[in-house]
């Protein structure tokens, strides 16, 4: 029997305690998978279809492409446009809409130079083939990304490369957490945390969001195995908070219990939520010091506006000064126009776990891949193309 | 919805779909057209038929592990006349040349279409060559025509799929996109694993006909677009529920691992020298004997079945039941595969 077979059948006697505890907790419980590697693992392998109605699993805002404010994207797509530049970009962003309905692809297709990469190193080769151009690399992506693009604005620096710049727009994944969790309307009772970014992390970045929020952090990895074993864990929590609070919490998730702010003096809460790390051949406690020092050394943390999310204080990598010279904003004076999300839209609420990808009026309608109205019908990652290719 | 012809539109999804049928059989439409099958079958007399079939090439890198330009432009054109049953006859080959092309690669890419057309014992009856300033062709295209003989009384095609019908894949599937992304990309997999499984079928597919015969109602080669794309299309022709297992579906290790650094789903990977076939329930079993015996489909599975109309809305349906036994709707390619971000 191979390891696949076993876990596959792992997966399956998970699935039967899922059953059995999230029917002990009886209540609607809403778990948020805050990584798009984790959304399409959840749609590629049919969790939903499995999983007792009573757990609904919230998309969280861990698409780096679908949080990119439209503003950034209209940015992006105008510097496609203009003769001199050369945008070198993660195949993810090519079919975003801007708001007047093109792409990069269409530009692409209309001439503009536009090159796609797999690494970031790659953009800095392409700067030593396109002497004349000047190459501006969309930086689009959370803490997993950002150390290497650190790494390459670094070494650009150190080889005097002049043509080389990047678009910053990459953002940290806490502060978003946070924003979102203290959203009045955002019921979420645990959350999967991501695997890959929390390498670069660590686990125990998590630990406020649990003493905050009462909120059970699993960082799990991303196969189906992997996730069905976070959902359980939470739901093990879950229970455990349950039985040491009064009975009636659940059933008034609105009031003082949603909120999580039952306090301790009270003496009530026995059983808190905590992390839990199941990914620790990836994952230890304090994250990878390298990866962050590097990004430390090239960013730092400003403003930064998220679709969906509006404004989150110091949630954005940017240049620092001394490298002030690859930004490409700055270089090209770009006016970053923020606020033109289109109306209709719901890209916001999806991203906020508000509602699901079916619930938006546009949802496989007006909205398709083929004709994506945002970017969360775009990404791979993104949670309306996950449940319009996937459910 | 773009007013210029992007790379989405030569993907083989969802977008080229739209193109041909929007814009070329709109226009073009005829009955040997229109059924938009692998080849036309053109009637000789009463009793039978030639299948016509075309197919350009412009793959880069024009060498790659496991073949080159010449042995695939030759390999896919025999394949697509083999999906209707029929044995080639004679090939066509035309040659659009970029100016700086070195002629030793022009020469290896001619030695590579003679050895594929010895290895298929088929010939190439006539061609044509142009050349275009440098910049104006991606060093050479080539373009194929085919033309084979359908014995008499052979009706393979889409349209005779049956409800209750195994879905059968003569082998491992994806090695051939992988190979041209990763090489593409200047990925550097060694894995002997990864390289094109080009290859000619017709004898795969002539053994199948002369040992189960009508039990073989249809044949499609999974290229641009892959297994999902295929499936999805015959589901789209013959309004039928295509059901599939995850499990059963044959995909080499390696070629998993790389499909997942680079964010790629493999059921969506073009194949060379792969076919989809849909035979009666009672041959499954001799069709996978029959398809073992050869080097090309040692790997060979039934895969799912045809199962009853398509449900919600007359849409194709290809339903996947994943190794967990969750169920989910797959969906054709609809632009090129973009790797993702992290």
């Amino acid at each position: 029997m191979s390891i696949e077979h076993i876990k596959n059948n792992q997966s399956k006697s998970i699935l039967s305690q899922i059953t059995e505890i999230s029917g002990k907790i009886g209540a609607e419980i809403s778990i948020m998978e805050v990584c798009g590697t984790h959304t399409v693992s959840i749609a590629r392998h049919g969790i939903r279809s499995l999983i007792p109605p009573n757990i609904r699993l919230v998309s969280g805002p861990g698409c780096p492409v679908c949080v990119t404010s439209q503003g950034a994207i209209d940015a992006m797509i105008k510097i496609a446009e203009m003769p001199d530049c050369r945008v070198v970009t993660f195949g993810d962003m090519m079919r975003v809409p801007g708001t007047d309905g093109g792409s990069l692809m269409d530009r692409k297709g209309r001439g503009a130079k536009v090159n796609i990469v797999y690494s970031p190193m790659d953009a800095l080769y392409i700067a030593q083939k396109y002497q004349d151009d000047l190459i501006v690399f969309l930086a689009v992506g959370f803490e997993t990304t950002a150390p290497l693009i650190a790494s390459v604005i670094k070494r650009a620096s150190k080889e005097g490369v002049k043509n080389f710049t990047v678009f910053p727009a990459m953002k940290l994944i806490m502060p978003a957490i946070f924003s979102l969790l203290s959203q009045k309307d955002v019921m979420i009772d645990g959350l999967i945390c991501p695997g890959h970014v929390s390498s670069v992390i660590g686990a125990d970045v998590y630990e406020p969001v649990c003493s905050q929020f009462n909120a059970p952090c699993v960082i799990a990895g991303f196969d189906a195995h992997d996730i069905l074993g976070a959902i359980r864990a939470i739901l093990m929590q879950l229970l455990k908070i349950k039985e040491n609070y009064n009975n009636n919490c659940y059933n008034d998730r609105y009031n003082d219990c949603h909120n999580r702010e039952i306090s301790t003096a009270k003496g009530k809460r026995t059983e808190v939520a905590r992390v839990e790390n199941l990914y620790r051949a990836v994952v230890d406690s304090h994250g990878n010091k390298r990866a962050l020092s590097m990004i430390k050394e090239v960013f730092e943390h400003r403003d930064s506006v998220w679709r969906g999310l509006g404004i989150i204080e110091k949630s954005g990598l940017f240049l620092r000064d001394e490298y002030m010279d690859f930004c490409a904003i700055s270089r090209l004076k770009i006016d970053v126009d923020e606020g033109c999300e289109h109306s209709m839209c719901r890209c916001k609420d999806i991203l906020t776990g508000r509602i699901s990808p079916p619930d938006c009026p546009l949802f496989k309608r007006a909205c398709t891949p083929l004709n994506p109205f945002g970017p969360c019908m775009v990404s791979n990652e993104g949670a309306c193309h996950a449940y319009y290719n996937y459910a | 919805m773009p007013t210029t012809i992007t790379l989405d539109h030569g993907s083989g999804g969802l977008y080229t779909h739209n193109l041909i049928k929007g814009i070329i059989v709109r226009h073009l439409t005829n009955p040997l057209l229109d059924p938009l099958e692998d080849s036309a079958l053109l009637k000789i007399g009463h009793y039978r038929s030639i299948a016509f079939t075309t197919d350009s090439y412009v793959v880069d890198p024009i060498f790659f592990s496991g073949g080159d330009i010449g042995s695939l432009s030759v390999n896919g054109t025999i394949n697509d006349l083999a999906m209707k049953g029929a044995w080639p006859i004679a090939l066509s080959c035309s040659f659009i040349l970029e100016e700086g092309l070195g002629l030793t690669d022009f020469e290896k890419v001619v030695l590579s279409i003679k050895n594929a057309c010895e290895t298929a014992n088929v010939m190439v009856a006539t061609g044509d060559t142009k050349v275009v300033p440098r910049g104006k062709c991606d060093r050479l295209f080539i373009t194929t025509s085919g033309v084979g003989l359908v014995k008499e009384g052979i009706d393979i095609g889409i349209s005779n799929i049956r409800d209750g019908d195994m879905i059968i894949v003569s082998g491992e599937i994806g090695s051939h996109g992988i190979t041209i992304l990763t090489e593409r990309e200047g990925m550097d997999i060694k894995s002997p694993s990864i390289k094109s499984d080009t290859c000619a079928l017709h004898r795969l597919v002539s053994a199948l006909i002369d040992d189960i015969g009508d039990g073989l109602h249809a044949l499609k080669d999974p290229t641009r677009g892959g297994l999902c794309t295929a499936l999805w299309e015959a589901s789209d022709t013959t309004g039928y529920l295509m059901d599939i297992f995850e499990e059963k579906i044959p995909i080499n290790n390696d070629v998993r691992g790389a499909s997942y650094i680079l964010g790629i789903d493999p059921l969506y990977l073009a194949n060379e020298g792969k076919l989809i076939a849909w035979i009666d329930p009672l041959y499954a079993e001799r069709a996978i004997a029959i398809m073992k015996a050869f080097d090309c489909a040692k790997d060979a599975a039934v895969i799912g079945e045809v199962k009853g109309r398509v449900i919600d809305d007359n849409a194709p349906s290809v339903i996947l039941h994943t190794a967990i036994g969750g169920k989910r709707r797959l969906h054709p390619l609809k632009g090129m595969p973009l790797p993702r971000i992290c």
